[in-house]
């Protein structure tokens, strides 16, 4: 047990450090509000990667819809907490979780009949969920005028501080560590990797294919929950198939199969952008798009594998296990 | 009845157009088993450029339609070179992640200003509209135009693959790579000549497009891209007849969703029925059901 | 009452019948053969027991209950595990992964017991890790506990998929041609193996091989199929000597 309580020691170290990091530059104002912003928004974006990481990265099941739940997630607890109109704390988290359950509901619906698909099917299947959602939410307001429809959704009660942001990113990586340190994620990982196999061994794929799809969608919804509280505006636009690109190159790109890739390549995304933004200046705003694209495409013909392979570091590596005349940390393997 | 009759012609006007970006599609698909997301751009580069041609470079449009195909097919030439090619025998989504990186490029690329800029531009048709009544019926001389193009087109096709070395050669590569490269084809330049020929496809479809829907712009490829791998989908992927049936069902299902329902659901039904086709019949319309070996 | 009662078993592909009127009985406790040249059906009988394919007539029996219908999941959690052919791993994870997915059934923490570590969990992985690593130290494989399935030699390969099988604690054991790829000596350490195995874990055995020195030091009986049927079964000896096996291995007219 010792490296286990060393180990929790040092990440609870690690996280109340980098808290007061980013608290002493936001009061010195090193770190001005608008970069603030950025950083939210790089969090928001580490919860939604985590649920496509856990989705396709760990289980395999590809999936190009990724940004409706975040979307889904994003108007469900909106309106919840527009309705509500108070924007006091209770209200905020209930629409959190209306935002989870809500999207949960639909990633179960949905995935009930498509994740029968294989690979590229269901990629297709799910980028074609992705459309309707969003031609859906472009005409919400004919169902639910609060939801302004393709002319957008205000009056959310922005009540998200860099705290709440901080402490549900912190979560959702906790939480999807320990899914995947478990038998549920050796599980998904055997799905990915031979899903007859899988079935071979006592493993129904289907239950377990439902189940992290659903876990996966559902930190989307929360993702999407949170934003709706720290940005005034939403737009169905903000959820379309460009948006569900950016969680999947955010995963790919991270390396497949790893959180902390995820996690660090969410972040780099975001500020990437906005860096480029920042570093080319206004009349060179229109390169920023072609830098990003050029940059993508140099990652992956020099590091296939991803930024981080499947490779994980601290508290997210899975501990390796002594045996008899093993080597307790195995080289990698070429 | 005329209304739907008319319906019909135009759902067929955007069917063939669709079906043009479905080949290529379907043909990368079927060589390299890529979903080659550029697709769409190049369909929109071909547009660019035929506008170009019979706008400003003075061209007469069927020259501007050739000279456009010419310049995509090395287009997609030098794509699969540069994006692919590399990743050939990498993990699939590597490669589908470069095609996206790809399709970004294309698009921002070709927003910049110095390029084709970033706003919508009106396309003066190089033909003028011409409209008979048939039986009630009005067809205007594009409609016809497209329908002789694609069908000209789909014959040279057929007869490329099916009477051609370069053809035989194409249908060995998708079958297995390997087993080519045994019986002495050339697997890249086969792949290479796959990815020009669908791009020049494209390209006719993108300058067809231009002069039928006469408005265009640097994003304008994604939802025909989308629409066309779709139809590709649906009509079995991989399957030259396949992707011509599902993108004329695409045409039609488009056009009588916005003419009978709403034009705003047009894109969710016309995926709504791509899933439920997907569900019952995975592999598309014409394509075989396999099943896994163990 | 035997442990599996295979009954007139046949399967179709479109309008290939790769198995016709099958019949096989196991008592519990015997190491069985089946051998017969390339394409005679014998791994869609696997295929059919284990149901990644459904049959298209007869009846599969298991201690006295009905296989046929059910998915090849709840086939394995019967107490019925395999290994493939076509050597069919968790690839890219290690080695111990491999076998702990396998204990997935009998794990007894549920997601919440996963997210929130209870003492539960914690005792259950422990259980778990090491009743895994008994396995690979049963299969000689502990010492690569760690590394990634893929990167193992072919020979471990094959003993990781039967270390991967008996986690699920069966009562039948179907390997599909464990010695293929492998030399002599391996061949004969895999022998030994597989009755250790058999014996500490009190299996039946069904097995598919080509080579033949294992199937006569292992078998207790032979079952030879030929373009989806049975055409000789009985004692290995017996076996090797019947005219009708020796034609289809070798072809009409060897003995001319």
């Amino acid at each position: 047990m010792g490296r286990n309580n060393n180990q929790l020691i040092k990440s609870i170290a690690g996280v109340i450090i980098f808290y007061a990091l980013i608290k002493t530059a936001i009061l010195t104002g090193f770190l001005n509000p608008y970069w603030q912003r950025v950083l939210d928004q790089s969090l928001i974006y580490v919860i939604g990667s985590l649920g496509l990481s856990l989705i396709f990265g760990f289980a395999g099941q590809f999936s190009i819809g990724h940004a409706a739940f975040f979307g889904l997630g994003a108007y469900s607890g909106g309106l919840v907490s527009k309705m509500l109109g108070t924007g006091s704390i209770p209200a905020f988290l209930l629409a959190l979780l209306v935002s989870m359950l809500f999207t949960a509901l639909v990633a179960y619906l949905i995935g009930k009949p498509v994740l029968r698909l294989q690979s590229d099917y269901l990629g297709i299947a799910t980028l074609g969920f992705g459309v309707i959602v969003k031609v859906a939410l472009d005409n919400a307001n004919k169902l639910i005028p609060e939801m302004g429809g393709a002319t957008g959704m205000t009056g959310v009660p922005q009540v998200v501080t860099f705290e709440w942001v901080f402490f549900f990113t912190v979560l959702a990586i906790i939480i999807s560590r320990n899914f995947l340190h478990s038998t549920y994620g050796r599980v998904c990982t055997s799905i990915r990797e031979d899903e007859i196999a899988t079935s071979a061994v006592g493993i129904n794929p289907a239950k377990y294919k439902m189940l992290v799809f659903v876990f996966g969608c559902a930190l989307a919804g929360l993702a999407g929950g949170i934003y709706a509280h720290c940005y005034p505006f939403l737009h169905p636009s903000s959820f379309d198939f460009l948006q569900s690109f950016n969680f999947l190159i955010i995963v790919v790109a991270g390396g497949m199969g790893s959180l902390t890739g995820t996690v660090v390549t969410a972040v780099g995304w975001v500020f990437l952008q906005e860096g480029l933004r920042f570093a080319l200046g206004e009349a060179f705003m229109d390169w920023r798009g072609v830098i990003y694209a050029v940059l993508l495409i140099i990652l992956v013909l020099v590091r296939q594998q991803g930024l981080f392979g499947n490779k994980e570091i601290g508290v997210l590596a899975p501990r390796a296990v002594l045996t008899k005349g093993g080597k307790k940390n195995a080289a990698p393997e070429s | 009845m005329e209304f739907f009759l008319e319906q019909v012609i135009n759902g067929l006007q955007l069917g063939l157009v669709y079906a043009l970006i479905a080949l290529g599609y379907t043909m990368v698909y079927g060589i390299v088993k890529l979903i080659n997301f550029a697709h769409g751009d190049v369909f929109m580069v071909g547009a660019f450029l035929g506008y170009f041609g019979f706008t400003y470079w003075g061209l007469p449009w069927p020259v501007a339609i050739i000279m456009s195909m010419v310049f995509c097919a090395i287009l997609g030439v030098v794509i699969e070179r540069i994006a692919y090619r590399p990743l050939r025998y990498a993990p699939r989504m590597i490669a589908l992640i470069s095609a996206i990186g790809v399709s970004f490029f294309l698009e921002y690329f070709c927003s910049l200003r110095f390029v084709f800029g970033a706003n919508y531009r009106v396309v003066q048709r190089p033909l003028s509209e011409v409209s008979w009544q048939i039986g009630g019926i009005t067809i205007t001389n594009i409609q016809v135009l497209i329908l002789v193009a694609v069908v000209a087109m789909l014959i040279f096709l057929q007869w490329i693959v099916h009477r051609t070395k370069m053809g035989a050669a194409m249908r060995t590569v998708s079958f297995d790579h390997d087993a080519a490269r045994l019986m002495g084809v050339n697997v890249d330049r086969t792949i290479s000549f796959t990815f020009a020929l669908g791009s020049a496809m494209a390209a006719m479809g993108g300058v067809l497009y231009a002069i039928a829907y006469p408005q265009i712009q640097p994003f304008m490829g994604i939802m025909p891209g989308l629409k066309a791998f779709t139809a590709a989908v649906l009509g079995g992927i991989g399957l030259i007849p396949g992707a011509v049936l599902g993108a004329l069902i695409m045409g039609q299902v488009e056009t009588m969703t916005a003419a009978f329902i709403s034009s705003q659901l047009r894109d969710a039904i016309a995926f709504g029925i791509l899933i439920v086709v997907l569900l019952f019949r995975p592999t598309g319309i014409l394509g075989r059901t396999e099943t896994e070996k163990v | 009452m035997p442990l599996l009662k295979v009954s007139n078993l046949c399967k179709s592909f479109g309008g290939l019948q790769a198995v016709s009127n099958i019949n096989l009985t196991l008592e519990p406790g015997e190491v069985v053969g089946l051998i017969g040249p390339n394409g005679a059906g014998k791994t869609t009988v696997f295929n059919l027991i284990t149901g990644h394919f459904p049959p298209t007539s007869g009846e599969i029996v298991f201690e006295g209950n009905t296989l046929v219908g059910k998915a090849p999941f709840e086939i394995c959690n019967t107490g019925i595990a395999r290994t493939f052919q076509n050597i069919r791993l968790f690839k890219d994870n290690n080695v111990l992964d491999n076998v702990r997915a396998a204990f997935h059934s009998s794990t007894d923490y549920g997601l919440l017991g996963a997210i929130f570590r209870t003492p539960r969990f914690r005792s259950e992985e422990k259980r778990i890790t090491n009743a895994a690593i008994n396995l690979l130290e049963t299969l000689n494989l502990a010492n690569r506990a760690n590394d990634t399935a893929a990167s193992l030699p072919y020979g471990d390969q094959r003993r990781l998929e039967i270390a991967r099988a008996l986690a699920g604690s069966p009562k039948l054991l179907l390997l599909d041609e464990p010695a293929a790829g492998m030399n002599p000596s391996e061949v004969v350490n895999l022998v030994e193996l597989i009755k250790n195995v058999k014996a500490q874990f009190n299996l039946t055995v069904l097995l598919i091989e080509h080579q033949m020195g294992l199937v006569m030091n292992l078998c207790d009986r032979v079952v030879v199929m030929d373009f989806g049927e049975v055409i000789a079964a009985g004692l290995p000896s017996v076996i090797r000597q019947d005219p009708k096996v020796l034609e289809a291995y070798l072809g009409k007219g060897a003995f001319a």
